[in-house]
């Protein structure tokens, strides 16, 4: 008689096994270091970080390596250590003006103070393909020299906020102590400094697709790349005991300011406003598209109304979380024969009840009282 | 023992199970009510039970006996996968036998032997709104619960008579907590939902995803869904089970070759508990 499979654990144990020969791949070949992803996979290595909201390249080049380059399961592993780490400060809020920028750029001025920097970038890339990679190139000197970069670098947006053409940057009610979506559960409507926390770490797939849809109609927003600057910037902490701000490292961020139009109100004359996009390491696109979804979540603050996915909170925001939606999605591998069963025992149910309809008018028909 | 190295008992600090027990007593004292609770990353997948990973290990002390299921049975992959994550990060000890179990960690259902006030039954929770497909916006479904207004399941179970001339619950069919707030009792089979009433047994629902607990306190009044002239019904089970013959449990319907059907106790400790008491 057939039994039930038995024996989960001898299989999870096989699984592990074949997972770990599929992960070293071809044995013939070198095994890639950790070091080797940190520098050559360096932007997969800042989207783990992002999505994992740790920052940490080294971990994160690490979890690149035990998830075989799957960024979603990097991501998974950082958060999944992340968790268990201690909360020693909160940081001094970050200069991102003082940031030591390896890339700028602002697309409403020709020029700016800071000048248009146009640093590593694919943007004139002409995308063909080098096959010469095919093949390993012997270390090779750097091309040129590299400019020295002004650490002092106004955000393109300081000029006209002093013109009160832009709204200021004013902090979020609740500063300095925002709330932390990592250990408060999300209360909707949530203020901006929450959903701008949801955003940094939100899937940048998610992010791109909602940000597009508000270019194509679903919100209008009409954004203009104010300034998009790529670098490190010092991350400083007050300690307990100490009354001023001592530097304890520098992060690789990426900023965007995105500036958008709004006609104004019976309160407020017309000005432009912003949308705001940060990420850890080199994401471009990451920061440009949070930028868009940033804005469009602003409806309430300006009395827009709210008519796209992109502006509802509660749409765009908890399905953000590339962690827990690929849990949830794939959770539907585990089995469900219980569920399943109960379904089938309700549908047989139904189509017995349609059958035996169907049967009483066939028989009814027959003895002509039908019609 | 705890043999996960750089890591606590249990995996989450202490104040982590602080800050989940504190919502749990919080989560007793509202039977049915959801409860906030500053969800953690756990390193098992959201969706594969992080809420009732979070209970049992805020709950589990060295002196407990730990019993992990999945679909009614202990060898399930997922079940074995959590009951392996606990032995590893506390050293408790764990078992398949419901009898001997004062924690026991379930996904989908209720084990069919009566529980006791010594054991704890701890629910895995994928959607713990028992409202969102009928409002998905949660800032709605908070005020819908603050008011008792449950309208809308009425017209959902309504609609089910209309349509099917019975109600549609196959499983996940809401409940009535304490005679106030409506509740999901996680995705187990309508066939289970009479269990929870007055259990003498401490049920505890854990949603990590969507950051929510709930409880129901021993003896409490669970009532299903239901209305007076369609009252909440378990249809029989269609077969007794082929392995112990037992007739009141629910079964698994395992395909054969050649269109054939077995049916076995879906409880796996209850079928060989029958089958044990009968050598």
């Amino acid at each position: 008689m057939y039994i039930a499979v038995k024996g989960g654990e001898a299989a999870i144990d096989a699984s592990r096994s074949l997972l770990a020969a599929a992960r070293r791949g071809d044995e013939t070949l070198p095994e890639m270091s950790v070091a080797q992803i940190q520098s050559q996979l360096g932007l997969l290595t800042a989207r783990v970080m992002a999505e994992g909201s740790l920052y940490d390249p080294e971990l994160a080049a690490l979890a690149i390596k035990q998830a075989q380059g799957d960024a979603f399961e990097a991501a998974f592993l950082l958060r999944a250590y992340r968790t268990t780490l201690p909360r020693l400060a909160f940081s001094e809020p970050l200069r991102t003006e003082c940031m030591r920028v390896q890339r700028r750029v602002s697309a409403i001025f020709k020029d700016l103070p800071g000048g248009q920097v146009l640093g590593p970038a694919f943007d004139y890339t002409q995308r063909l393909l080098d096959f010469s990679l095919l093949c390993e190139t012997p270390a090779q000197a750097p091309v040129g020299e590299a400019l020295p970069v002004e650490t002092d670098m106004p955000h393109a947006l300081a000029a006209l906020v002093a013109e009160g053409l832009v709204e200021p940057t004013a902090p979020s009610p609740g500063d300095p102590a925002p709330l932390d979506i990592t250990r408060d559960p999300p209360a909707y409507p949530l203020p901006r400094c929450g959903r701008l926390q949801i955003l940094a770490r939100a899937d940048e797939g998610w992010l791109l697709g909602m940000g597009y849809s508000t270019q194509r109609g679903h919100a209008h927003t009409h954004p203009f790349g104010g300034d998009i600057r790529f670098g490190a910037v010092a991350v400083e902490v007050v300690p307990d005991e100490l009354d001023f701000a001592i530097e304890i490292g520098e992060i690789e961020l990426t900023e965007c300011q995105m500036v958008n139009q709004f006609v104004g109100s019976a309160d407020v004359p017309p000005q432009f406003t912003r949308g705001y996009g940060l990420v850890f390491g080199h994401g471009e696109r990451k920061a440009m598209a949070m930028s868009l979804v940033d804005r469009a979540l602003r409806a309430d603050e300006f009395g827009e109304l709210r008519t796209s996915p992109a502006q509802d909170q509660e749409f765009v925001l908890p399905h953000s979380d590339s962690v827990e939606a690929s849990g949830f999605v794939q959770h539907l591998k585990l089995p469900h024969y219980v569920t399943f069963e109960s379904e089938l025992q309700l549908i047989r149910a139904l189509r017995a009840q349609v059958d035996a309809q169907a049967r009483q008018v066939v028989r009814e028909e027959a003895m002509g009282v039908g019609s | 023992m705890n043999t996960a190295e750089g890591y606590n008992f249990a995996y989450l600090d202490e104040r982590t199970k602080r800050m989940i027990r504190r919502a749990l007593l919080k989560a007793v004292a509202l039977p049915g009510h959801q409860v906030p609770f500053g969800s953690r990353e756990m390193p098992l997948a959201y969706g594969w039970g992080t809420g009732g990973i979070q209970v049992t290990a805020a709950l589990i002390g060295n002196d407990d006996v730990l019993k992990v299921i999945d679909q009614g049975a202990d060898d399930t992959t997922n079940a074995v996968n959590i009951r392996q994550f606990f032995g590893r990060t506390t050293g408790a000890k764990t078992t398949e036998r419901t009898a001997e179990a004062t924690l026991i960690q379930t996904r989908h259902r209720i084990p069919e032997r009566a529980l006791t006030e010594h054991q704890i039954l701890v629910y895995q929770v994928p959607q713990p709104e028992p409202l969102f497909k009928l409002e998905p916006r949660r800032a709605e479904t908070l005020k819908l619960h603050a008011a008792q207004e449950y309208g809308l399941a009425d017209v959902k179970l309504y609609e089910d008579i209309a349509h099917w001339g019975r109600i549609d619950a196959s499983y996940d069919h809401p409940v009535r907590v304490n005679g106030h707030y409506v509740m999901s009792p996680s995705p187990i089979p309508a066939f289970d939902n009479p269990k929870m009433d007055r259990m003498p047994a401490l049920q505890l629902f854990g949603a990590g995803r969507e950051k929510r607990l709930y409880a129901i306190p021993p003896y409490t009044a669970v009532q299903s869904l239901d209305f007076d002239d369609h009252p909440f019904h378990i249809p029989p089970q269609p077969q007794p089970c082929a392995l112990c013959g037992c007739t009141t449990s629910f079964l698994n319907e395992i395909v054969q070759d050649g269109d054939d059907r077995l049916w076995t106790c879906s409880d796996t400790d209850w079928c060989r508990e029958r089958l044990e008491a009968c050598e």
